[in-house]
């Protein structure tokens, strides 16, 4: 069993939710990334989502959009960020996800990949611009070793299809609270709380719901329903920000997500 | 995912509707003023002393370019999925142009999505979309030019798909799109299959088009891909010289990759991530090539080429002066290879070449480059 699917059964056990904040490597440089996963750590990240710059992020708002340019230009590629990770493991063993776009997953070559970053320690990935059709081989290559392979449901999804993607997600299931991008307004509805679990239902995986989530408030009515919740954007947007005020908000956020 | 599904699906049904297709060519007759000529260009021929050179004339199509064949036939298809708003991508404004067109037409609302770099050298077109009644939005991220449109347009989609139809306007992006696009612009290749048996009682030797995303190329060329004997030939964009950054031909330049829902040939670095591209022609100026392209130089059935920005600007002033026609920039990229293959050829071949547009567009651009303030 991966770190990922390690760390979710002993959060269900507990009665607990996934607190899963996002970052972006190398933004504004990779020893500033060292340090706000530190601080992450600190403020009580049960799992951390590490955002690779590609040029053409399309599932992402203008925040990660600008933040992920910004790395681009500190010359942060996949496998700086792979690097880093190994360096990361020299003294943590919080599960680490990357997410990134499939091409540069397939200049890197999808094997070479797989094995490179699992031997770093990265536990999984998030690929938005990888539907389960087209994530055969990787998936082939991510079984040999513990790593996950996380898939995304959209609102639109039908049943079907979500059906499809919750049997082939591993670690856990990304739920997309809204039609969009990241950093969107969440507009909270009952529906969210029904399609999440519809998707539970369909597989033993844990759902962890992300994107437009920002306030602690809306941390905790997502976290009511949801196995884990993710916050990216909201994130992304104060690291910049003195230290004190975002272990503040992180904190705030971990409270909320409880 | 499930708003491709669903378009599928649509897209499917209706091309076995006898109804739709009835529309559809009807429009295409007294709306858009199909069929458009296959001209006999005599003096370009005789000033190139080889084979004899015909023009498809896609620049006499309304709105002024093979665009519109495309996007009337989404307008239409969107309408009848029952959606209310139209948005896409552009980059010279002429799928913008032709888009805004197709809203109005058919009572939609519509919004387009361009490079600010874009906006910048086509103003005039940015003008007619917006007396046609459409927002226009301004994408100041990337590259600046029609990559950033189509993501951002992308991004659009993703978060109003329920109400709004994406009308993808070149051969690429997620299928069903490059087969859709090819489909509507296919009617350039069959009028012109006719056209010229009917003018010259034999098919071409060479067909010739440019290629951005491959659009106009695949509409020319898809009619044809049974005849073995006539060849084809797609004409990127060579930019100020096959360097990084400096071009947008492809396959000059480029290597597989996978962008906005496609497998093709990409410019990219070494890490995947996509590089910027250059050429004096707004609609070529982009950093992928349809699938199907790939596919028909991967098979040998056709050949891909590239003309500068020089090139085509000497191509552009030479078809106006022997012709009287001001093609499009773009256009002039697969004229500057007619210039180059033409006086090889026998007296007694055929050439067509598409000219995909006409250059009004570019009269501006053209102006500034040669520092004539108008």
């Amino acid at each position: 069993m991966s770190r990922i699917g390690k760390k979710f059964r002993e959060i269900v056990r507990g009665g607990k939710k996934a607190f899963i904040p996002y970052i972006m490597a190398g933004d504004p440089s990779l020893a500033r990334t060292h340090e706000l996963i530190g601080i992450l750590e600190d403020c009580g990240a049960d799992i951390i989502e590490l955002g690779v710059p590609f040029s053409d992020p399309l599932a992402d708002g203008p925040t990660i959009q600008k933040a992920a340019q910004r790395a681009l230009a500190q010359g942060v590629t996949l496998r700086k960020v792979i690097e880093l990770v190994a360096d990361v493991r020299k003294r943590s063993q919080t599960p680490i996800l990357l997410m990134t776009y499939y091409n540069p997953i397939f200049h890197y070559g999808e094997e070479r990949f797989v094995r490179d970053a699992s031997e770093a320690g990265v536990d999984g990935i998030i690929v938005p611009d990888l539907p389960p059709e087209e994530a055969r081989d990787i998936l082939a290559f991510s079984k040999r070793s513990d790593f996950d392979i996380i898939f995304l449901v959209a609102p639109t999804s039908t049943g079907e299809r979500a059906g499809k993607v919750a049997k082939s997600s591993r670690g856990f299931i990304y739920y997309v609270s809204i039609t969009g991008i990241t950093g969107s307004k969440l507009t909270m509805d009952s529906s969210i709380a029904s399609h999440v679990a519809r998707i539970r239902s369909m597989s033993g995986t844990p759902v962890a719901v992300g994107f437009g989530i920002s306030t602690p408030e809306e941390a905790a009515e997502v976290a009511a329903f949801a196995d884990g919740v993710i916050v990216g954007s909201a994130i992304v947007k104060r690291a910049a920000e003195p230290d004190g005020l975002l272990r503040e908000y992180l904190s705030s956020l971990r409270k909320a997500v409880s | 995912m499930p708003a491709l599904d669903e378009l599928e699906k649509a897209y499917h049904a209706l091309k076995k509707d006898g109804q739709f297709k009835e529309e559809i060519d009807l429009l295409l007759k007294t709306y858009v003023g199909r069929p458009t000529p296959l001209y006999f260009a005599k003096r370009l021929t005789d000033t190139l002393g080889g084979a004899r050179i015909y023009l498809k004339r896609e620049d006499l199509a309304h709105t002024g370019a093979h665009k519109i064949n495309n996007a009337l036939g989404q307008a239409l298809l969107a309408k009848k999925m029952g959606k209310k708003r139209l948005i896409a991508e552009t980059g010279a404004g002429q799928h913008g142009v032709a888009t805004a067109t197709g809203a109005a037409l058919c009572g939609l609302e519509c919004e387009i999505y361009m490079g600010s770099d874009d906006i910048a050298r086509q103003s005039l077109n940015v003008f007619r979309m917006k007396l046609l009644g459409a927002k226009v939005v301004e994408v100041a991220i990337g590259s600046r030019t029609l990559k950033d449109a189509i993501n951002e347009a992308m991004r659009d989609w993703t978060t109003n798909v329920r109400s709004t139809h994406y009308v993808l306007g070149t051969v690429f992006g997620p299928h069903p799109f490059p087969l859709v696009v090819r489909d509507f612009q296919s009617v350039i290749g069959r009028e012109a299959r006719r056209q010229v048996l009917s003018a010259e009682g034999r098919l071409p030797d060479y067909l010739i088009a440019c290629i951005g995303g491959g659009s106009n190329a695949m509409g020319l060329f898809h009619a044809f891909i049974e005849d073995a004997d006539v060849k084809m030939v797609g004409v990127e964009a060579g930019g100020r010289g096959i360097l990084p950054g400096e071009h947008a031909a492809r396959f000059a330049g480029g290597s597989l990759g996978v962008l906005q829902g496609t497998k093709s040939f990409l410019l990219q670095d070494d890490d995947g991530n996509i590089l910027g591209t250059h050429s004096v022609s707004a609609g070529l100026d982009y950093a992928a090539v349809g699938p199907e392209h790939a596919f028909l130089r991967e098979s040998g059935r056709a050949r891909y080429t590239y003309a500068t920005d020089d090139e085509a600007m000497r191509a552009f002033e030479l078809l106006s002066k022997t012709e009287g026609i001001i093609p499009a920039l773009e256009s002039s990229h697969a004229l500057a290879e007619a210039v180059k293959l033409v006086p090889g050829l026998p007296k007694g071949g055929v050439v067509i070449v598409n000219l995909s547009g006409r250059g009004d567009k570019d009269v501006q651009q053209v102006a500034r480059m040669k520092g004539i303030e108008l």
